[in-house]
């Protein structure tokens, strides 16, 4: 059970911040969808719905989504729908239902490193910066090394590129997280991202297959090391020797696929 | 603390808990088609609209829901798409006991109101939130085919 002392809808990000960082045990929400599966206190919630911070905006080669924006506004966004040939809309749909895609927000996804996120894996294959309230601007793949536990997501920036790419998944049911999911995506000079997530850790890029496939061509061998670069772990999904051994299958089923 | 809900276009102000969330107010409240199932946002029973989008009253915090206005079944109840929802449903066996019925009809409702002429790919995505423990889907899908098809 989740218990929640005090609630406060702050009117800016600098408010929301000085709360954050003031009050013991004050901490950002979304909607509260994902906390609350957990038992913990919070003294004091900070909502962000009224900082605006829920937009998706295209400026120049940027497409700019804001921290408190929920995943169903980014879905139905023309600007989402035009880039990447449509393929984030596939990310976020996997991501379970139309009503719980309505509250939970890109800030409530992101921050929290979840290991099983669908949206971090994809987001690794696309030149994704974080933005965040003190730490700054830096890339999806440095934010998911740092150990920053109190600040404020308040955007993410993607490079609007012509990448082609793919998101890959493995679940026991449509109604289950990913056992273990992959992205893959190339550029017109060929450079390839690719990243594999829900090992049951979060997602990490390739960046040895990455490299090899700069001065080769062999899509069997890439997906071999990109299966091999990374850890994998067990839990209640599957275990350790599983995902080792579809690692590889989805790497190569989104290579093939962008390569078409 | 104080909110203010406006639900099903009457304004009310409401005493909650900051740890409360928006099903058990709204039950409180004796807006009794909203279900309790799961509680962890998976079943989708606990449906409503908010500013006339779906959403899972179980996993949005009362205090979030401030300012905000909430549809349930019981303020559709005159709108004779939910009489035409409502019937493709009866007609085609696709509710048994009920209970994932007013959850099911609002987002086939909000669905209606976002897709003019849904595929029945994009039916089944809509309501994949939707579980139903009696009828198999089968006749459900059946349904709101027909009432597509007969809105179109
Ligand atoms: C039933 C269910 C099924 C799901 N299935 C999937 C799935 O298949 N794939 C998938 O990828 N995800 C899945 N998720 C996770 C989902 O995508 C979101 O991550 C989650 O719901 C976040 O919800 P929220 O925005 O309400 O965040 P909350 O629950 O409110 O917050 C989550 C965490 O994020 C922090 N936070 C929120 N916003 C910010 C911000 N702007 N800056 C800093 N910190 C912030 C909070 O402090 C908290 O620690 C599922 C979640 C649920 C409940
Ligand atoms: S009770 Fe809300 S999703 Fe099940
Ligand atoms: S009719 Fe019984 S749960 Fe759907």
């Amino acid at each position: 059970m989740i218990e929640i002392k005090d609630y406060f809808r702050p009117k800016s990000v600098e408010e929301a911040y000085e709360k954050l960082i003031n009050i013991e045990g004050a901490e950002i929400i979304g909607s509260g969808a994902f906390m609350r599966l957990a038992s913990r206190k919070i003294n004091l919630a900070i909502d962000l719905q009224d900082t605006g911070l829920n937009y998706v905006k295209l400026e120049k080669d940027e497409i700019k989504i804001g921290g408190a924006t929920p995943l169903g506004e980014v879905e139905r966004s023309e600007i989402i729908k035009e880039v990447f040939e449509g393929k984030l809309i596939h990310v976020l749909q996997s991501i379970w239902s139309v009503q719980l895609r309505n509250i939970a927000t890109i800030g409530g996804t992101i921050f929290p490193k979840l290991g099983f996120s669908d949206l971090i894996t994809a987001l690794l294959v696309l030149n994704t910066d974080v933005v965040l309230f003190n730490n700054g601007r830096m890339p999806l793949e440095v934010f998911l090394t740092e150990k920053i536990r109190k600040d404020i997501l308040v955007e993410l920036i993607i490079k609007n590129e012509n990448r082609k790419m793919s998101f890959q998944y493995m679940r026991n049911s449509f109604y289950d997280f990913s056992i273990l999911n992959s992205a893959v995506s190339v550029d017109e000079e060929r450079n390839f991202r690719i990243s594999i997530g829900a090992r049951p850790a979060v997602a990490k890029l390739a960046t040895k297959a990455m490299e090899y496939l700069k001065n080769n061509n062999d899509i069997e061998e890439a997906s071999k090391l990109a299966a091999e670069e990374m850890e994998y772990g067990s839990n209640i999904k599957a275990s350790k020797e599983y995902r080792k051994m579809i690692a590889p299958v989805l790497v190569k089923r989104g290579l093939e696929e962008v390569i078409q | 603390m104080k909110i203010t809900l406006t639900i099903n276009n009457t304004k009310r102000e409401v005493e909650i808990s900051p740890s409360e969330f928006l099903l058990d107010v709204l039950r409180r409240l004796n807006y009794s088609s909203v279900k309790k199932g799961c509680d962890t946002g998976t079943c989708g029973v606990c449906t409503v609209l908010m500013d006339g989008k779906p959403v899972l009253s179980c996993s949005i915090l009362a205090a979030s829901a401030d300012g905000h206005e909430i549809t349930t079944i019981e303020g559709i109840e005159k709108d004779p798409e939910f009489k035409n929802i409502s019937n493709a449903l009866l007609e085609e066996g696709a509710d048994q006991c009920g209970f994932c019925s007013p959850g099911l009809i609002l987002n086939v409702y909000a669905m209606g109101k976002e897709l003019k002429n849904p595929t029945e790919d994009e039916i089944k995505k809509y309501l994949v939130g939707n579980l139903c423990r009696c009828t198999g889907y089968v006749p459900q899908l059946r349904a709101i085919k027909k009432y597509f098809e007969v809105k179109a």
